[in-house]
């Protein structure tokens, strides 16, 4: 099948089929990434801008390096030298970037929906970077990637979600892939942190972490927000650790060839003991090398759909 | 000033009316209801138009509009405003304080009763703040607003949250027996929500408002409106919720009225897909059990108007990222097409949609129009029920065209809009 989409702005919207295509794709790129000279013309010419309105230091590196392995041209915007401060809309800052060229425009940004604003507006293609609650589909793409390497399959495994599902894309995202391909997804944390709503995405909920995991091939550990716990969500982080901190005692109850994946970066000691980050289960440096193969391969399919629309 | 309208069905609901006929109107009144018209047509100057297969109804009347001047023209201006009410049938419009300088002391009342007089081509009544600068802290200046043509008092948009000033509001009102408008909402429960809390707010990662924010302020309102016995009316209804809780108040008796909007009736937050934030308001839209509750409750009359809450705003506004637009649709000239699909569904009768945009909301506001009764202001409407529109928003008189219906088919011309026995809009 050909991929023929001009954006990619969430899995949602994306069927088993193109999931896999991606990922099929990415497999292809991750070997370019294992040569001496890990460069291939597939974007020579093709100036990208990374627009990014929020802090990003691991996702903006991820991209930029799969952009430069592509050959594309690449320009970095961030909000700290943008003329946002000074009020002018996101459309109009988008505009400027496709006057000067930009034929791709990679965004994150702290509200949901803010890639579908572009989308509707502009010509460029629009990859979602992340964007508010809503979903970060390179990142849900990255755990497949990784989970389907390690285990050969995505049907039939039992992925639990830890944490804040509440604010968090990568749930949404990690639910609507893995859900897609035939997995399991079960979503746990403190019943206030996780949408009432949530099963609607066809994501089992769960208040106890260990119920959450019985039996789990996949544990995706959600990064919790500090500032969170200045709210009314929960009362501590000490308190939460005490609850849905993951550790060797509590992942017991999972299969015996469990795989802990977190987004990063890590809250040592919150969302997991340093034995787990750094322990056998733990794939979490294997999700960041996949990453860079994975936003190869978005890019490679939108710009081949262009090419072909 | 003569004008005849010959032939049509006259609907007034306020006199019990529903049959063919004229109506006759002389010196911006209502004269009479001729059986014979040849005297009239007849007589030099007198203007006829002919509403053989048309409604003829008192010129509707929306109890909540926001015409934004002062201070925001950009969006919305009284001379646009009345512009857009007439196209859409409506005669008389209620204005909401939230403008800048807010409504909250008279000479900001006679400043929109002198644009309204001079440059509005329908009637307009002011509602009154119900705390200086809407901050719900310490009383606006109520009297004098009534005194200058204030109809009711309501903090639109940011309710009173703390109860007991709330509770002293509707005590002091009584002096003047003007209704409080509520727009009921616990803004702490609603947080940075920017719409309805459901399977859809979640899927897209948008900030929810829960229906308990609406129904816990609802219920509050109606204690208050016990414990005071003053009349309440409670603004947009959206929530299942609310309509369960002031259908239990009428029951007991407690003296409260309330509306809801066409929007709220016709769509569910399905709209918000793809982010589309000409569907983003407040109240937002709700679920499709609340839409059904909503429409239950304006058949057995728990609802008892129908009103707009238009809400212009400008396109650059409505550009943007979902969470940074503002809330608010148009309404003023979709209102009436929209209110003929629940008489074409069977949920209303013609006259008891019109009794809902007439006769009700004048006597809520205690208005003293909305009827074609001999000796009433000549406000009428006349249009075809059954004529096919195309809602087209680049055709609109408002300013604004911030509108999720844009693009439907309805049924509903307005073809002739009289205020005081002037045409003010023709098709």
């Amino acid at each position: 099948m050909a991929f023929e989409r001009k954006h990619i702005l969430g899995l949602e919207e994306l069927n088993a089929e193109e999931i896999t295509l991606v990922l099929d794709t990415a497999e292809s790129m991750r070997e370019v990434s294992d040569r001496d000279v890990k460069k291939v013309p597939a974007l020579r010419g093709v100036t990208v801008c990374n627009l990014f309105f929020e802090p990003s230091t691991r996702t903006r590196s991820s991209f930029e390096i799969a952009e430069k392995r592509l050959s594309a041209d690449v320009l970095n915007f961030t909000t700290i030298h943008s003329s946002v401060v000074k009020g002018e809309t996101l459309l109009d800052t988008a505009r400027n970037l496709e006057a000067m060229g930009a034929s791709m425009i990679v965004i994150r940004h702290p509200m949901s929906g803010a890639p579908w604003l572009l989308a509707k507006e502009l010509n460029s293609s629009i990859i979602n970077a992340g964007d508010g609650w809503h979903e970060h589909p390179s990142q849900g793409l990255l755990d497949l990637f990784t989970i389907r390497r390690l285990k050969g399959r995505i049907e039939g495994l039992k992925v639990a979600i830890v944490g804040d599902i509440l604010h968090s894309r990568v749930a949404r995202s990690d639910i609507w892939g893995f859900t897609k391909l035939g997995a399991e997804v079960r979503v746990v944390g403190p019943p206030t942190l996780i949408p009432k709503y949530i099963e609607h995405i066809n994501a089992k909920a769960y208040y106890n972490l260990e119920d959450a995991i019985d039996g789990a091939d996949v544990v995706i550990m959600l990064r919790i927000q500090k500032e969170r716990q200045d709210s009314e969500f929960f009362p501590s982080l000490r308190e939460y650790s005490r609850f849905y901190g993951l550790t060797r005692e509590k992942l017991r109850g999972a299969a015996k060839d469990v795989t802990v994946m977190h987004p990063g970066p890590i809250n040592r000691g919150v969302e997991l003991s340093s034995d787990i980050a750094d322990g056998a289960e733990a794939v979490i440096l294997e999700q960041v090398s996949n990453g860079i193969a994975v936003r190869m391969a978005m890019f490679y399919l939108v710009a081949s759909a262009r090419r072909t629309s | 000033m003569k004008l005849l309208i010959k032939g049509g069905r006259v609907i007034d609901p306020a006199s019990g009316k529903d049959k063919k006929g004229n109506v006759y109107i002389e010196d911006g009144k209502v004269k009479s209801h001729p059986a014979d018209t040849k005297k009239i047509e007849g007589e030099k100057g007198a203007q006829v138009i002919d509403a053989r297969g048309k409604i003829v109804a008192p010129g509707l009347i929306d109890i909540h509009v926001h015409l934004r001047e002062p201070g925001f023209e950009h969006k919305e201006t009284i001379r646009t405003g009345c512009e857009s009410a007439a196209a859409g049938g409506f005669t008389s419009i209620v204005c909401m304080p939230n403008t800048n300088p807010i409504n909250d002391n008279a000479s900001v009342t006679e400043y929109i009763m002198l644009k309204a007089r001079t440059e509005g081509i329908v009637n307009v009544f002011p509602i009154g703040a119900i705390t200086k600068g809407e901050k719900g802290e310490t009383l606006a200046q109520i009297g004098e607003m009534y005194e200058a043509g204030c109809v009711g008092i309501s903090d639109d948009g940011m309710p009173v949250m703390n109860s007991k000033v709330m509770r002293h509001a509707m005590e002091y009102v009584k002096a003047f027996g003007i209704p409080v408008l509520t727009h009921a909402e616990d803004k702490n429960l609603s947080g940075h929500g920017v719409m309805n809390e459901g399977d859809t707010s979640t899927l897209l990662g948008l900030g929810g408002i829960p229906s308990a924010s609406e129904d816990v302020m609802v219920s509050r309102d109606i204690t208050l409106a016990e414990l005071t016995g003053t009349h309440l009316h409670i603004c947009h209804v959206s929530t299942a919720g609310s309509v369960r809780l002031i259908r239990a108040a009428k029951k007991r008796g407690v003296n409260v009225t309330a509306e809801a909007a066409p929007h709220h009736f016709t769509l569910t937050d399905r709209a918000v897909a793809e982010y589309d934030t000409n569907a983003k308001m407040n109240p937002p839209l709700r679920r499709e059990e609340d839409r059904l509750a909503l429409i239950e409750g304006l058949k057995d009359g728990t609802i008892d108007v129908i009103a707009t809450d238009h809400a212009p705003h400008s396109e650059d506004e409505k550009k943007v990222e979902f969470d940074l637009a503002p809330f608010g649709i148009v309404g003023l000239e979709t209102s009436l097409p929209l209110s003929l699909k629940l008489v074409e569904d069977g949920i209303l009768t013609l006259p008891g949609m019109i009794e809902k945009m007439t006769s009700i909301p004048s006597r809520i506001l205690n208005l003293g129009r909305g009827t074609l009764e001999a000796g009433a202001p000549a406000d009428v409407v006349i249009f075809d029920a059954d004529a096919p529109v195309k809602i087209d928003r680049t055709k609109f008189r408002s300013k604004s065209k911030n509108t999720p219906f844009n693009g439907w088919d309805l049924k509903g011309r307005v073809l002739y809009t009289i205020v005081g026995g002037k045409v003010v809009y023709s098709a």
